[in-house]
């Protein structure tokens, strides 16, 4: 993002100058953080009208081939919400309820917005964390047409062009009759529609919000064991290679290595825990004499290994698309997908959202150890005050404060409870992984609670909206307040960010802040229900 | 603000024309003049040009001469295409044991022989799933061949060849196309076929 060679993409180059030239916007004319944020709200903003126009007007627009009505009004607002946050929470069935302009010109074009907007925001941190002695944060307007027309397009077109060659289909046909072949069947409607292009974008930009109702477990939407290796990859790529644009934009290459290296061991210890957990089966089954691998919810393409795999990177990020039901996983399997999302989703995280948390949990980081070793806390050569810290403590702790509240209400009301479908300690994992899952923008769900309940769909957009846009704009604020500052040369005082030792220590930290918060959570959810179920009932 | 508000809008517009129409539009042209067989569904014709089904969807069959795939709990009706998903069953759940054990019975008089494969009594999570592993297909070899008038030898010889593998490491089960295989042998070995032929 500090300019790009012009030579080498000469086309997107000249589209590029062109768009600045319509929309009247100077390249180099930077905006402060205040005008950055407010640049980045009116555009979500008018995004979601658009969003929410189509959605309530899909019956009367064309593309419309099976005839479905328009969204309810509360579905809509739930809907237009989730995709402008870069959620993708899913309160309806795509195959059932979303028309091709809908899951086209509506859906997916948030798909790209939401996620143009992630990065963006994470790109101005890094300004406000590396600039010195300025209030200037970058243009939204460039930072987003850059992000969309050299990243997210792209990558986008290559990979739904690759999906497409596997089976995901591409098409704006009406569903297909088949005459199945068992007669006892009858008739089985086979669903149409233009799922590639909405697929590799889904994936790229964390979005996770699914054509169809099964989201990446549909056979249209991942049809092969290689093709859920790359949406895998896919939906991993841009939020890993966020760290290494930090360092790089740092002038220091380790700064971001650290932060990737925490990334990195966080997953491979998730992926040991979720792997081991789900392996080991359900034992409440022994008697039965039953083979194989505890399949409920998964599917026989993927088995079990990647299929536990995608779970815990869509949770890792904030992407929610899922190949596997996480309600149907063991309890401490699932509670993997959980604590992930509880964490903030950090790691690699949401593209842009992701990173610009990880960077407060640094902070957080950084001035706990000063305190503990009488050091000043600087990170990046900037001495961190109480206003950073406010900032980030504003961004870690908003998404919690909504689970805690919104979730403490639906678990006393009867309008909360009477949407949860698996009875016991489950149901308790269903409402926390709710409120978890949109708070944190994640999108995915133990999806047997009745998310379509008007108590959720309308809780869940104002929790929705909390938790995507208050992080953004504090975490815009401590850029600002950060790049105002002198940088400071590192003396022997200073703690190095880039140590093995700040590593474990951030890694400490994350687990500790996640884990107080919501561990009496985690023991009265799934953690009681392994007991249940190891105790054998 | 205001200046922000046309500056939003415009861009809104030419990124809303780039992401929105003109990006589908593209892979579609691509994705139907490269890949045009994926690309429209994967889709089986029969012999007098109806379609049959998708090689990527699993259909129900309960039928005699067929294998049967994965349990199906979409809404409505088994691999109900309009409804995908999964049971949403979590592990403690008493509905997930009864109908566990409803579908062991089923694999009882259907006489597939214990122990019972995982993938034929748990339901799959798009409802939709094509597959089920070689083992599942090969523990019903000897009631199909019964039924569709083939040895057991054949009948084995002829699931092996559809064996699919997954990726090194990552799927080592080898699996079968429920939906391939039942319309190869609707093909191949049809049920009315007298004793001894094929």
């Amino acid at each position: 993002m500090t300019g790009v060679p012009a030579t080498r993409f000469r086309i997107i180059d000249s589209v590029e100058k062109k768009i600045y030239r319509f929309i009247g916007t100077d390249p180099s004319d930077e905006q402060d953080w205040r005008g950055y944020a407010m640049a980045m709200l009116i555009f979500n903003a008018i995004g979601l009208a658009v969003l929410l126009f189509i959605l309530l007007a899909q019956g009367w627009l064309f593309l419309n081939p099976e005839n479905f009505p328009g969204f309810s009004p509360q579905l809509a607002f739930n809907t237009a919400v989730s995709f402008v946050t870069n959620t993708n929470w899913q309160a309806y069935s795509g195959e059932a309820t979303a028309s091709y302009l809908t899951q086209t010109a509506g859906l997916a074009v948030q798909n790209f917005l939401s996620a143009a907007t992630g990065i963006s925001v994470a790109i101005a941190v890094i300004r406000g964390m590396t600039r010195v002695e300025t209030d200037r944060l970058g243009n939204f307007w460039v930072d987003l047409t850059r992000i969309t027309l050299y990243v997210l397009v792209p990558l986008a077109l290559i990979l739904a062009i690759f999906l497409i060659s596997q089976g995901v289909i591409q098409n704006y046909d009406p569903y297909v009759a088949a005459q199945a072949l068992d007669p006892a069947a009858g008739v089985q409607t086979i669903p149409m529609g233009p799922v590639a292009s909405q697929e590799s974008i889904k994936e790229l930009g964390t979005n996770g919000g699914g054509f169809f109702n099964a989201n990446s477990a549909h056979p249209f939407e991942n049809p092969t064991p290689l093709t859920n290796i790359v949406e895998i990859a896919a939906i991993l790529v841009i939020a890993a290679a966020l760290p290494f644009t930090f360092g790089r934009m740092a002038g220091d290459r380790r700064q971001g290595f650290a932060l990737y290296a925490v990334m990195v061991i966080i997953f491979i210890l998730a992926f040991a825990a979720i792997y081991s957990t789900e392996s080991a089966g359900n034992p409440l089954l022994d008697g039965k004499d039953i083979s194989g691998d505890y399949l409920e919810g998964k599917e026989v393409r993927f088995g079990l290994g990647p299929s536990v795999l995608f779970a815990m990177t869509t949770t890792a990020t904030s992407c929610g698309a899922v190949n596997t039901m996480h309600d149907s996983l063991t309890p401490l399997a699932g509670m993997i997908p959980m604590t992930l999302i509880f964490l903030g989703e950090i790691i690699f995280g949401g593209v842009g959202s992701g990173f610009y948390t990880m960077i407060a949990f640094a902070l957080i980081a950084v001035f706990i150890a000063g305190l503990m070793i009488g050091r000043t806390p600087e990170y990046l050569g900037k001495k961190l005050e109480a206003r950073e810290m406010k900032f980030s403590l504003v961004t870690i702790l908003t998404p919690n404060v909504l689970i805690l509240v919104f979730a403490g209400i639906a678990l006393v009301t009867e309008i909360g409870l009477s949407a949860i479908f698996n009875p016991g300690a489950h149901g308790l994992s269903e409402v926390m992984y709710a409120f978890g899952s949109m708070a944190n923008n994640n999108g995915s769900a133990f999806a047997g609670l009745n998310a379509a309940d008007p108590f959720y769909l309308v809780s869940g957009g104002i929790v929705m909206l909390i938790g995507r846009f208050v992080p953004a704009v504090a975490m815009l604020a401590l850029a600002g307040s950060c790049a105002k500052k002198k940088t400071v040369p590192p003396g022997i005082g200073t703690l190095p960010t880039y140590s093995p030792m700040f590593v474990i220590w951030l890694i400490g930290v994350i687990i500790i802040v996640g884990g107080l918060t919501f561990f009496p959570i985690l023991a009265a959810g799934p953690v009681a229900e392994y007991f249940i179920m190891i105790g054998g009932g | 603000m205001r200046k922000d508000l046309k500056t939003g809008l415009l861009l809104f517009l030419v990124l809303f024309l780039l992401t929105g129409i003109l990006y589908p539009l593209v892979i579609t042209a691509i994705g139907t003049a490269v890949f045009p067989y994926q690309a429209g569904g994967s889709l089986v014709t029969g012999t007098v040009g109806t379609v049959r089904g998708s090689l990527l969807i699993g259909q129900e069959f309960s039928g005699r001469g067929y294998f049967i795939g994965r349990p199906s709990a979409t809404a409505g009706s088994p691999y109900n295409g309009k409804a995908s998903g999964g049971s949403n069953l979590g592990p403690t759940n008493p509905a997930l044991f009864s109908s566990i054990d409803a579908r062991i019975a089923d694999l009882k008089t259907r006489q597939v022989p214990a122990p019972f494969p995982s993938d034929l009594v748990m339901s799959s999570a798009s409802g939709l799933d094509p597959h089920i592993s070689l083992a599942a297909a090969l523990a019903q070899v000897p009631v199909v061949a019964r039924e569709r008038n083939m040895t057991e030898d054949d009948l084995e010889a002829f699931v092996l060849s559809h064996a699919e593998q997954g990726l090194p490491f990552l799927s080592v089960e080898p699996y079968v196309n429920v939906f391939l295989m039942n319309s190869d042998l609707d093909n191949r070995y049809p049920l009315s076929s007298p004793p001894g032929e094929s």
